[in-house]
């Protein structure tokens, strides 16, 4: 063990740099939602296929989110400062850090949301429709329901991505894992640093989609429950 | 009463556009049992689609009571619909929701309160003999369980109609009796008018007192079951009616007879009697007969032994017994 992770373990620097990367991925995954989870309902619903088409609206959302989606997350966040700037008021740490992976994760998150709402069957949505449901009741008591156990799975691949990510967060100045693996490990020539920062995101990696895909499993009813 | 005035459905396809609809006008009465046949793509799923508007005609009118489906507002439409229900071939619940949920579903759209919704879910399950699974998933039912928790669905709001598309088509013959056997019960103890979509003369027979027969768009023929069974005119009708088999039925002397029963004719032994009073033998190349409420219907096809005079003789016989008959001389 090199001096400077003992230096890291004992000041408590590690455990501050897993908690960071950890707050920073859940509230940019949840914040994410927020914004993301309306958008791919609106991309759902306004496809030609879906409840309320509306396809020149269907069009530019859809444009949007493959702009932000085919963009690179680091020229992404350069992209980006100024829109940090104005929401949070600087462009550098982990506040700002929240503002880009938001940002990056929202348009991804939509799409996962549509695919998810696409799979419910037709047929469920004109039987609530021929019960005299309007298109938001069909959204809120048929869609979202219907489709929760698919959507769960979606928010475990979301915000693995978005870990990912906020990996990246010392470019801006940012801490976490990736800040502590790059100036401790990388850039001092400590490669078990660089380890054992990789070991640390692989479990939080292994928790989220544990405890993600056993509550989708639970959850979803299609499937003969045994007691 | 529903009526379909001068309807018309056209879907646009690519540049081109696919009439699914064209000229229909239909009256469907209070309390019947209405039956609309067709093969696959005849329109009848489009049709059906059209009395509730879940499809908007291109042209024509929908009246529903007295209303005109396309002169309202969505939020009265929304109302009519909670009067007209709907099960479907693939049942389509809620598959995340308990068998009660389901069947509370169209209660909590119409925002009834939770008392009289558990009291209604309740009352709902029993009809349909399903209180033992108010808690499964549909995931954990029979095809036939799910048609009948769809079935209590649809009747939660109290309509006055029910719509059937190709409600059995998806499950055997002996749950597909049971299911027909509920949907008349649900008619004559809960006065419920019901319009069934199929595409098999036998459910037609066996729950209808009407019958359309759809083909290529158009209402080909409308008639009481008993006429349009016994009698086809249509060449459409004749095909459902008469299956296949029988019609490619040849045999050498040429002298084939269609019997019809209709539930009308006498229920006397009319081939043996045949044999035995005039000596005429036959051979039976096809029987499809069964038992309702201890009539006769179906069909008996049989070709003669014998020649010009056997086949005038039993016309004649069949005549005096006053059965139903087709005969044929086939070339």
């Amino acid at each position: 063990m090199s001096a400077d992770l003992a230096k890291l373990i004992e000041s408590g620097s590690l455990f501050m740099g897993i908690w960071d990367t950890v707050w920073m991925t859940l509230l940019s995954s949840l914040i994410g939602y927020v914004v993301g989870l309306p958008l791919g309902v609106l991309l759902y619903s306004t496809d030609k296929s879906g409840l309320k088409p509306i396809p020149w609206l269907n069009k530019i959302l859809g444009f949007i989110v493959n702009i932000f989606r085919s963009m690179p997350f680091i020229i992404l966040m350069v992209a980006m400062l100024p829109v940090a700037r104005f929401i949070v008021g600087t462009g550098i740490g982990n506040k700002a850090m929240v503002v880009m992976l938001v940002i990056a994760s929202a348009p991804y998150i939509s799409r996962m949301v549509e695919s998810s709402l696409k799979e419910i069957d037709g047929g469920v949505i004109e039987a609530a429709r021929s019960m005299g449901a309007s298109d938001l009741e069909i959204i809120v008591k048929v869609l979202l329901p219907e489709a929760k156990p698919s959507l769960v799975i979606g928010a475990v691949i979301s915000t693995v991505t978005v870990l990912g990510y906020a990996a990246m967060a010392a470019t801006i100045g940012g801490t976490g894992l990736g800040q502590i693996a790059i100036v401790y490990g990388h850039n001092r020539h400590n490669e078990d640093i660089i380890w054992i920062c990789v070991l640390l995101t692989l479990i939080i990696v292994q928790v989220i989609q544990e405890a993600g895909m056993t509550y989708a499993k639970k959850t979803d009813k299609r499937i003969a429950q045994r007691k | 009463m529903i009526e379909l005035v001068n309807l018309e459905k056209i879907y646009p396809l690519g540049g081109k556009s696919v009439v699914a609809l064209s000229g229909i006008d239909l009256t469907i009465s209070d309390g019947d049992i209405f039956g609309i046949i067709g093969l696959s793509g005849a329109g009848k799923s489009t049709l059906v689609r059209c009395i509730n508007f879940l499809e908007r005609p291109t042209r024509g009118k929908v009246i529903v009571d007295g209303t005109d489906l396309s002169a309202i507002t969505p939020k009265q439409l929304r109302e009519v619909r909670r009067n007209i229900g709907m099960i479907f071939q693939n049942f389509n619940l809620l598959e995340q929701r308990t068998v009660e949920k389901n069947v509370r579903f169209p209660l909590e759209l119409a925002k009834t309160d939770k008392k009289t919704a558990d009291a209604r879910v309740d009352e709902l399950l029993e009809i349909v003999g399903l209180s033992d699974k108010k808690k499964a998933y549909p995931s954990q039912l029979s095809g036939g369980q799910k048609q009948r928790v769809a079935i209590a669905r649809a009747l939660a709001t109290n309509p006055k109609y029910l719509l059937c598309d190709e409600a059995t088509s998806a499950l055997d013959p002996n749950t597909t009796a049971s299911i027909l056997s509920l949907l008349k019960k649900i008619n004559s103890e809960l006065g419920i008018t019901i319009v069934v979509i199929t595409h098999e003369m036998k459910v037609i027979e066996s729950v209808c007192k009407k019958v359309a027969v759809i083909d290529s768009s158009r209402i080909a023929e409308v008639g009481e079951v008993s006429e349009v069974f016994s009698n086809p005119k249509s060449e459409i009708a004749k095909e459902l009616v008469i299956p296949d088999l029988i019609r490619s039925i040849k045999n050498q002397n040429g002298y084939k007879f269609r019997l019809v029963f209709n539930g009308e004719s006498s229920n006397t032994p009319a081939i043996s009697a045949l044999a035995l009073e005039k000596g005429i033998a036959v051979n039976i190349v096809y029987a499809d007969t069964k038992m309702i409420d201890g009539k006769i219907y179906g069909h008996l096809v049989f070709t003669l032994v014998g020649g010009r005079e056997e086949f005038e003789q039993t016309k004649i016989f069949l005549e005096k017994k006053g059965i139903k008959y087709f005969a044929e001389e086939d070339q």
